[in-house]
């Protein structure tokens, strides 16, 4: 029998249903698990001290109602970015130090809504700026397959939550790889969603024009089952899109791929790509052969172009929306930013100066456009297309040490699915040195569903969703 | 020489909708207790976003209709980026590129058209406000004004006089007043003005231009009025001591001391801050469709200056229907009807009976009717009856009638007075007039 910790959200509620334990039995398990763990692996900054309170209410409400709410009683581990009422809100940074947020983020209310129960705030980069999790003021966490390693990031505390069993369930949030890149080196699956599907409100603001909340789980069915409450126009957020949201679960346990087309992208089998990495992603392509699915070789531009553009419109963003932080009003002088920090706001603020707007913002606007375009074109002949979500595994701890670019690089193939908005789900597709390796399955604007299907049923039929046993690891 | 002063006016006006421009905050600042009326998103606070306040667009592209402006069918909001401790987010939310409408006109009387640059979007600040507190200086900051919507009209400079700028600034006022987006309230700030100036100066050397100065936050049209002269004084003073032309990078910003009435300068070009504008990345562009567009022009009524034009057309003198629209709300369709209904109404007596006060202007026909016939009631016009009535006074009063032909000719009131006493108010003044000057003739 599976323990506590290793359950889905589907098999946390037959358990409930079934009164083989309460939420409370739950909770108390991970912060058991928290408790031995946590110390060492560096993941959760800060914990939900109502959090025994909360799970008694619900384990009131099952008795009485039964599970009537799509996340009543699970355990979530949440990104230090989103604002939390009552649980302290830092997005990593000493900047924030002790910042208590006066309300919820839109997701927050949602899943609250749907029955969610918060475990605590997780690690990050520094106001998620990485892919290491390495620039976090808190100190970097630990992955759990290697505790030489690097979790990934900036999602990294919650990629690495979910790996290490922490939590049943985790949110991240991505602005360029930062969901699928750190669930890839922790070897669990991720979801971004489409730009604008679920709500930005109350996220500490990255970039703005591709910031996008998503979970990071066990399995492509518990992202879909968060992704489904999460998502849909928010009036708090401008950018949220009005179509309405489809019902993501039915597109799980497709027995096959039939009639499905995806593209394998020829240039993010990039040259300097290892061997066996690259055989996993052609393996994962046969594999979805076998499943029914016609997979052909494609073009798209040279993913490298999308690191400038990314760079130039990232940092613009950053610059402005970390100057509300101005040294006046939130108790920490603007020389407490980490250095990444320091040097993306200098970059965007020079990239954004009258005489260098033209020369940058607005040239990596038109290339932003053209990466647009290219993807409309691909997704006229292909429900997805797939790729490596990093070139290789997890880099070792100190791989970030003057490497202002480290993060660029490492998400390299990433950048242009984000810098297009569209929604992309990183599945786990092998190992090599022992550690995980993802394969990203990316589809259109809004097709959440068409990369679901094809991300769930490849995982079905496959065996790399594995989880380290953290006694033997660390 | 000539000297030609070069004026332009930058024109904020705060709308008066009930929420702010970005959030649901309501707009109503004035006098209330510090920082009661705001939010995450009007204090900046982290994960906030702005969500547009549609009502206010409307506003701004009204104010753009009635300033006869294009309305540009894509428009965006852009971030205006700097620091100061009364700006929340660091950046203000405004429009650089794409204003929602540019290029209109206002008409001055003299038939002289004012270009309109542009007519923006943006999100007020807020307060700042230096106290002593414990007997320490300190500066406290008030954000209920913080997002509050703000548009700003920017005009071409083709203002020649601060007597021009000062009739350009009340057509703006009485405008955006009409069309009732603001009651542009100068003394609660609700209009700000901000002119820029220089000089053309024409002599045997050729024709030269004063460097530029911008006048910052002028509260009133009288303010700017005599900040205009003083400035075209000193540039033109400035200019004969010195020769110094406008350059590229000589333009200064000055401030205005209405006590001493005096401009001053505040900052050099070279201090200027680079803004760093960018689109707003958490506002989607707009797409105005024109279908919105004809909506909204078919709400706007009709303008101070096409009142006045239609009052003129239908026989108002000129002036007397300049007062009356100025004065009374509404009053150009009150008077059409009532002068289009009732042939017997002379409208141009109607209007001058409203400006010289006789008739109590209210907004309701019927009273408007009643109070004119009461005015102009025509008597009895029957000049035999009359002339009955006049000799039979004359015959009875020849002493005045000796007083007359001795030369005392205003004593024709006398009978005129008496033969209304006569017919008890029957007759017509004007006809009895007539028949006393004849007989006494």
């Amino acid at each position: 029998m599976k323990q506590l910790h290793e359950l889905t959200i589907k098999e946390v509620h037959d358990g409930y249903l079934n009164k083989d334990f309460t939420c409370v039995d739950l909770v108390r398990h991970f912060q058991n698990r928290i408790e031995k763990y946590n110390p060492k692996l560096n993941i959760y900054l800060a914990l939900n001290s109502n959090v025994l309170t909360e799970a008694e209410a619900i384990d009131k409400e099952i008795a009485e109602k039964g599970i009537t709410r799509p996340l009543l009683g699970i355990p979530f581990a949440v990104k230090d970015n989103f604002l939390t009422v009552g649980i302290t809100t830092t997005a990593s940074s000493n900047i924030l130090k002790d910042y208590h947020p006066q309300y919820d983020s839109t997701v927050i209310e949602k899943i609250k809504n749907a029955g969610a129960i918060i475990l605590g705030k997780t690690n990050m980069d520094s106001f998620a700026h990485g892919s290491s999790t390495e620039t976090s003021d808190f100190g970097p966490t630990l992955n759990p397959w290697n505790p030489e390693k690097l979790p990934g990031g900036s999602s990294g505390g919650s990629a690495a939550a979910i790996a290490a069993q922490l939590a049943t369930v985790a949110l991240g949030s991505e602005t360029a790889g930062s969901i699928r890149q750190p669930a890839a080196w922790c070897g669990v699956t991720g979801l971004k969603p489409t730009y604008g599907r679920a709500s930005r409100y109350g996220i500490i603001a990255m970039a703005s024009s591709t910031d996008s909340p998503g979970p990071i789980g066990k399995s492509v069915e518990d992202c879909a089952i968060v992704t489904e409450v999460i998502s849909g126009k928010d009036p708090k957020d401008a950018t949220t899109s009005p179509s309405p949201v489809e019902k993501y679960t039915e597109s799980l346990y497709a027995t096959d791929l039939r009639s499905v087309r995806i593209g394998i992208v020829k240039e993010y089998l990039l040259t300097e790509m290892r061997e066996d990495v690259k055989n996993l992603i052609l393996n994962a392509a046969d594999k979805l052969r076998l499943l029914g699915a016609t997979v052909e070789e494609v073009s798209l531009m040279d993913p490298h172009y999308s690191i400038g553009v990314y760079t130039v419109i990232q940092r613009s963003e950053v610059s402005s929306n970390l100057a509300r932080f101005d040294g006046i009003r939130f108790g920490h002088e603007r020389d407490t930013f980490c250095e990444e920090t320091k040097r993306r706001i200098m970059l965007g603020t020079y990239t954004l100066s009258a005489g260098y707007y033209d020369a940058f913002y607005k040239k990596a606007q038109a290339v932003r456009t053209k990466i647009v375009d290219e993807f409309d074109e691909i997704f006229k002949t292909y429900d997805a297309v797939i790729g490596a979500v990093s070139p290789g595994p997890a880099h070792s701890l100190g791989a970030t040490k003057n490497q202002p670019m480290f993060g660029e690089m490492e998400d390299v193939l990433l950048e242009p699915s984000s810098i297009a908005g569209l929604t992309s789900v990183g599945v786990p597709c092998g190992f090599v040195d022992n550690l995980p390796i993802g394969l990203q399955i990316t589809s259109n604007q809004l097709k959440e569903s068409t990369a679901i299907k094809i991300a769930d049923c490849f995982q079905r039929h496959t065996q790399f969703q594995l989880f380290p046993d953290l006694d033997k690891t660390i | 020489m000539k000297a030609t002063p070069l004026i332009g006016l930058e024109v904020h006006v705060e709308l008066e909708t009930k929420s702010k421009m970005f959030c649901g905050c309501p707009a109503d600042h004035f006098g209330k207790d510090p920082n009661t009326q705001t939010c995450p998103v009007c204090l900046g606070l982290p994960g906030a976003l702005p969500v547009p306040n549609e009502k206010a667009i409307e506003s701004c592209l009204k104010i753009g209709l009635a300033l006869n402006c294009h309305i540009n069918s894509l428009s965006k909001f852009d971030r205006k980026q700097y620091f100061y401790p009364d700006l929340a987010k660091g950046y203000q939310i405004s429009q650089y590129d794409q204003p929602f409408c540019s290029d209109g006109f206002v008409m001055l009387d003299s038939g002289k058209r004012i270009g309109i640059e542009r007519v923006h979007m943006e999100e007020d600040t807020g307060k700042l406000q230096h106290v002593e507190l414990e007997g320490e200086k300190v500066s406290l900051v008030d954000f209920n004004r913080s997002g509050v919507p703000l548009v700003e009209i920017v005009s071409r400079p083709d203002l020649s006089s601060s007597a021009e700028a000062k009739e350009y600034l009340k057509k703006i006022h009485e405008i955006v007043r009409a069309i009732d987006v603001s009651s542009a309230d100068m003394e609660k700030g609700q209009m700000r003005l901000e002119p820029t100036v220089n000089v053309c100066i024409e002599n045997e050397s050729g024709t030269h231009y004063t460097p530029l100065s911008e006048i910052k936050n002028i509260n009133s049209f009288n303010f700017a009025t005599q900040a205009i002269d003083f400035e075209i004084a000193r540039q033109t003073d400035e200019f004969n001591k010195t020769g110094t032309e406008k350059t590229a990078i000589n333009k200064t910003t000055r401030g205005y001391d209405a006590v001493k009435k005096i401009t001053f300068l505040q900052r050099t070009k070279e201090e200027a801050k680079d803004y760093r504008y960018f689109p707003e990345p958490d506002i989607p562009p707009f797409i105005l469709e024109n279908e919105l567009i004809e909506k909204l022009k078919g709400e706007l009524p009709k303008l101070p200056d096409q009142e006045i034009a239609i009052l003129i057309d239908l026989g108002v003198g000129s002036n007397d229907a300049k007062v009356i629209v100025k004065a009374h709300k509404n009053a150009m369709e009150t008077i059409k009807t009532v002068a289009t209904a009732n042939e017997k109404i002379d409208i141009k007596k109607l209007a001058s009976l409203i400006v010289n006060g006789k008739l109590v202007y209210a907004n309701d026909k019927d009273l408007l009717l009643k109070q004119y016939q009461e005015l102009t009631k025509v008597g009895n016009t029957n000049t035999e009856e009359l002339k009955a009535v006049v000799e039979k006074i004359i015959a009875d009063n020849p002493d005045v009638v000796s007083e007359y032909k001795k030369g005392k000719t205003n004593v024709a009131g006398f009978f005129v007075g008496q033969a209304m006493k006569e017919t008890k108010g029957q007759a017509d003044p004007q006809t009895l007039n007539k028949i006393v000057l004849d007989i006494l003739k």
